[in-house]
């Protein structure tokens, strides 16, 4: 509860952040989005063993976020707080593979965990992505942007209107989680029975809800098409940036950039 | 010329678990008359209100707006005409941002882009809104969404305004800005509320409701003034009636 | 379970994508036929029920630990299966682009796990010939029961099968199974439980709605048995394919001796299944070109090269190639079923 409250807080820092100013702000939507994309797969196309040469990718978002004004002390709080059933499973990798791969002086790394700090710096890498996707682009130039490229119509707006109404339905039930609360002790008050009651109230209300958006629409002439106004124009400049971050991103997963540096400093 | 007259003849609803809400209500508002509609909670307020634009089919009587008396065919041009503003924002905000709600509206009308985008600057304009133009509807605050919800229905160019509650969980500062906002419209306007001091400031004219029937319609300071029919109606003056305004001391 | 990025490889993420992006696609389409504009405004503010019901914990009886909702069969009940399924989906999409639950290329993943078994399977196929219209309190209950069991089911083996398909876990197939069946099993009675008394309550209040979808028809104009019939071919495939891994992919212990003792290949106990799949990896190449996943000529830095990398790259990708290929094997069946039907009206 208290993470889902904490997030819906950090939400409308999402939305503060989407509306600032910057050259990456400013990029078309689709871009950003298959940006996005490109940079996830690359990542995650990685072997299980490596991890160094996922550091330029790092290097990578920091440099957007810093550009585009995100603090990243926001995306690792964010990153930290989610609680990864990916990094439970990956515990089991170094209890696996015992396997020798190198060692650091007198210490012994086995593959189990490089391949579980691997797991660790994937799911950092993909999940910061995401979030500073949103957070230059904000979520509802994403959603025009993806129907743009051809998701369906009908989808998006289903992805607008949840968004709109997430806010007022979370506060809902942020009322009705207080109010049972301050009404049970010492653990009583919380099993099933009660929570089925308090779900069938707030879905009863929910659905007049519909019915009364519902309403609304009609009244404005509402005939089961939504027109979304998509005011989006695609400059040279944001295709020729996207083609050279593209073959930057596959240039850093073909070649070990980090390994490089490191022959590099060590004169080898 | 009987435009946009709106005429309602033995009204009659029952909903659904048997309730009669409305039992037979007949009036008459004219062009650019400002009507308020009170009674006590559960009076067939809301529910009369809901029968002006079709949102409601009567199981008695009639609506007529204008030329049109109401029926299926004739719904989509009534809608243009009748404006309905509801009690909770929250329900006629639905799209991601203030702009695109105002117009949602005007795009449903066919209207060519253009047309659209003036449309929308023009209510934002006349409502005092054109800075939130870009804001989503959960960061308003409850003025604010109250403003734009009109605004929403202003952009359709209505002739006849219906609002449900309006003054409701506002703050005063908010209300009077409502206030002075609903003042200036040329509409024919009809306005339900337990805000009786916004009536006294708004609405020449009083339709009394208890128990789905209208008790009285007629002059709101005549209405006012008769004890009697307030309390059987449940509802009190209006709050700066009720005592002197310089020594506090209640009237007899 | 949420599926996330960081155990998905691209291959295995980017066919359950297609998949899903599939069945959001005849949703879509189908939603839109149906002519009910009530359905724009309900899907949504029932997405938002789901995220704010999810707040809401309680305490499962004589475990003390908390348990959340899932919502997805309430959804298919009150939606009927089209409908919910893109609730489902979008409530997947806004929880990965927010709360990071599950990853964007894990996104395809989950809203095929949590989406498809519960909308098209589980409900279908177990809820509506049980409980029906919801009348008799019991079959109600038996049914939402049973369907949630099974949708959920299902949907952990579809991360269990991602997840071994990829190969970024150690984790040995037979200890991942029994963990997470039996967990899911148990989750699946208590939502189960919880959906019989909201929606029991639901039909209570506002028997309108529950009649209004029972009278819809989920399979549109298809026999139960053509159903039935390609459910069993897909049975048959992820059976073969799960019990190749679990015979072919032994202790992760025993895989890295035997790699350190630098055997090519691994052991294939069925002789006959292991040379066919061999064979249909080579015909049926996804990526062509699969130096993405060799990683023989960038090792790591600071780590030797051991010699035996390519017989692990050669296994996982085997193993990626074939459970991809399967996966989309199934997809295109369930695609190939579902599609040939006769608009409503």
């Amino acid at each position: 509860m208290a993470r889902i409250d904490s997030a819906f807080a950090d939400l409308a820092a999402l939305d503060t952040l989407a509306a600032l100013d910057s050259p990456v702000h400013r990029l078309d939507p689709r871009v950003k989005v298959l940006t996005a994309l490109v940079f996830v797969v690359c990542v995650v196309s990685f072997d299980k063993y490596v991890l160094a040469a996922m550091a330029p990718f790092a290097l990578f978002l920091s440099l957007v976020m810093a550009v585009a004004g995100i603090p990243a002390g926001y995306v690792l709080r964010r990153v930290a707080l989610v609680a990864p059933f990916a990094m439970l499973v990956g515990l089991f990798n170094p209890l696996l593979d015992q396997q020798p791969q190198f060692f650091l002086g007198p210490i012994t790394v086995s593959g189990g965990w490089l391949s579980f700090g691997s797991i660790l710096l994937r799911f950092g890498l993909t999940v910061a992505a995401m979030l500073v996707l949103v957070a230059v682009t904000g979520f509802h130039a994403v959603c025009l942007g993806l129907e743009r490229m051809g998701m369906p119509r009908i989808f998006a707006v289903q992805l607008l209107l949840l968004y709109r109404y997430m806010f007022v339905l979370v506060e809902e039930g942020q009322r009705m989680h207080r109010a049972r609360s301050l009404r049970s002790f010492q653990g009583r008050g919380l099993g099933m029975r009660i929570f089925g009651h308090l779900i069938a109230g707030l879905l009863l209300r929910t659905l007049d809800r519909a019915q009364r958006v519902h309403m609304a629409m009609l009244c404005r002439g509402f005939d089961g098409t939504i027109r979304l106004r998509r005011d989006m124009r695609l400059t040279l400049r944001d295709l020729l940036l996207f083609l050279l971050v593209c073959l930057l991103l596959l240039a850093l997963r073909r070649y070990d950039c980090a390994q490089l540096l490191g022959r590099l400093f060590m004169g080898s | 010329m009987s435009h946009h007259i709106v005429e309602v003849l033995d009204l009659i609803h029952t909903y659904g678990d048997g309730t009669a809400a409305v039992r037979g209500i007949s009036f008459r508002i004219h062009h650019g008359e400002s009507v308020a509609v009170v009674g006590a909670n559960g009076a067939g307020k809301s529910t009369l209100l809901l029968h002006l634009n079709g949102s409601l089919t009567p199981q008695g009587g009639s609506v007529r707006i204008g030329d049109f008396p109401l029926t299926r065919e004739t719904l989509p041009e009534i809608r243009r005409t009748v404006g309905m503003i509801f009690q909770d924002p929250d329900d006629q905000l639905f799209m991601p941002t203030v702009a695109e709600d105002v117009a949602f509206g005007p795009l449903n009308l066919g209207l060519p882009p253009g047309e659209v985008e003036q449309r929308v600057t023009r209510a934002l304009d006349r409502v005092g809104v054109e800075h939130l133009r870009d804001r989503p509807p959960h960061r308003l605050s409850g003025g604010e969404k109250r403003a734009v919800s009109i605004a929403t229905v202003l952009a359709m160019s209505p002739d006849i305004l219906v609002l449900d509650e309006p003054s409701s969980n506002l703050d005063p500062r908010a209300r009077r800005l409502l206030i002075e906002l609903l003042a200036g419209f040329q509409h024919t306007k009809i306005i339900a509320t337990h805000d009786l001091d916004l009536v006294l400031d708004l609405c020449p004219r009083t339709i009394v409701l208890k128990e789905g029937r209208i008790m009285a319609d007629g002059p709101t300071g005549a209405i006012f003034d008769d004890d009697q029919l307030l309390a059987d109606c449940h509802l009190e003056q209006p709050l700066r009636l009720q005592a002197c305004p310089r020594c506090g001391r209640k009237q007899a | 379970m949420h599926m996330a990025d960081a155990l998905l490889s691209p291959a295995v993420g980017g066919v359950f994508w297609a998949a899903s992006a599939g069945a959001i696609a005849f949703c879509a389409k189908r939603v839109q036929r149906s002519l009910d504009d009530r359905k724009v405004p309900l899907m949504a503010v029932l997405g938002a029920f789901i995220f704010a019901a999810q707040m809401i914990n309680f305490t499962i009886p004589a475990t003390g630990s908390s348990g959340h909702l899932g919502g997805g069969m309430i959804l298919a009940i009150l939606l009927g299966p089209s409908a919910a399924f893109l609730t489902i989906a979008s409530v997947l999409t806004v929880q990965a682009l927010f709360f990071a639950d599950g990853g964007l290329l894990a996104l395809g993943c989950n809203i095929f796990n949590l989406g498809v078994f519960p909308c098209f399977l589980a409900y279908p196929l177990i809820y509506r010939p049980i409980a029906g219209d919801g009348a008799s309190p019991l079959r109600l209950g038996l049914g939402a029961t049973l369907a949630a069991i099974v949708g959920l089911q299902l949907g952990a083996l579809g991360v269990v099968f991602e997840t071994i398909a990829s190969g970024i876990s150690e984790l040995p197939v037979n200890a991942f199974v029994w963990a997470m069946l039996p967990i899911h099993l148990a989750i699946g009675l208590v939502e189960g439980l919880v959906t019989t008394a909201v929606v029991a309550s639901v039909r209570k209040a506002r028997p309108e709605i529950l009649a209004a979808a029972a009278a819809s028809r989920p399979l549109g104009s298809l026999s139960l048995g053509r159903v039935l019939a390609g459910l069993g071919v897909a049975a048959l495939i992820t059976g073969g394919a799960l019990s190749w891994f679990a015979s072919a992919s032994p202790d992760g212990l025993e895989w890295s001796m035997a790699r350190a003792s630098g055997k090519e290949e691994l052991a294939a106990p069925e002789q006959g299944l292991h040379s066919w799949l061999a064979r249909l990896q080579e015909k049926v190449a996804i990526l062509p070109d699969y130096a993405f996943r060799t990683n023989s000529s960038t090792p790591a830095a600071g780590e030797e090269a051991t010699p035996s990398w390519p017989a692990v790259d050669a296994g996982t990708t085997a193993s990626g190639l074939v459970g991809g290929g399967l996966t989309m094997l199934l997809a295109a069946a369930l695609g190939l079923v579902f599609r040939r039907r006769t608009p409503l009206r």
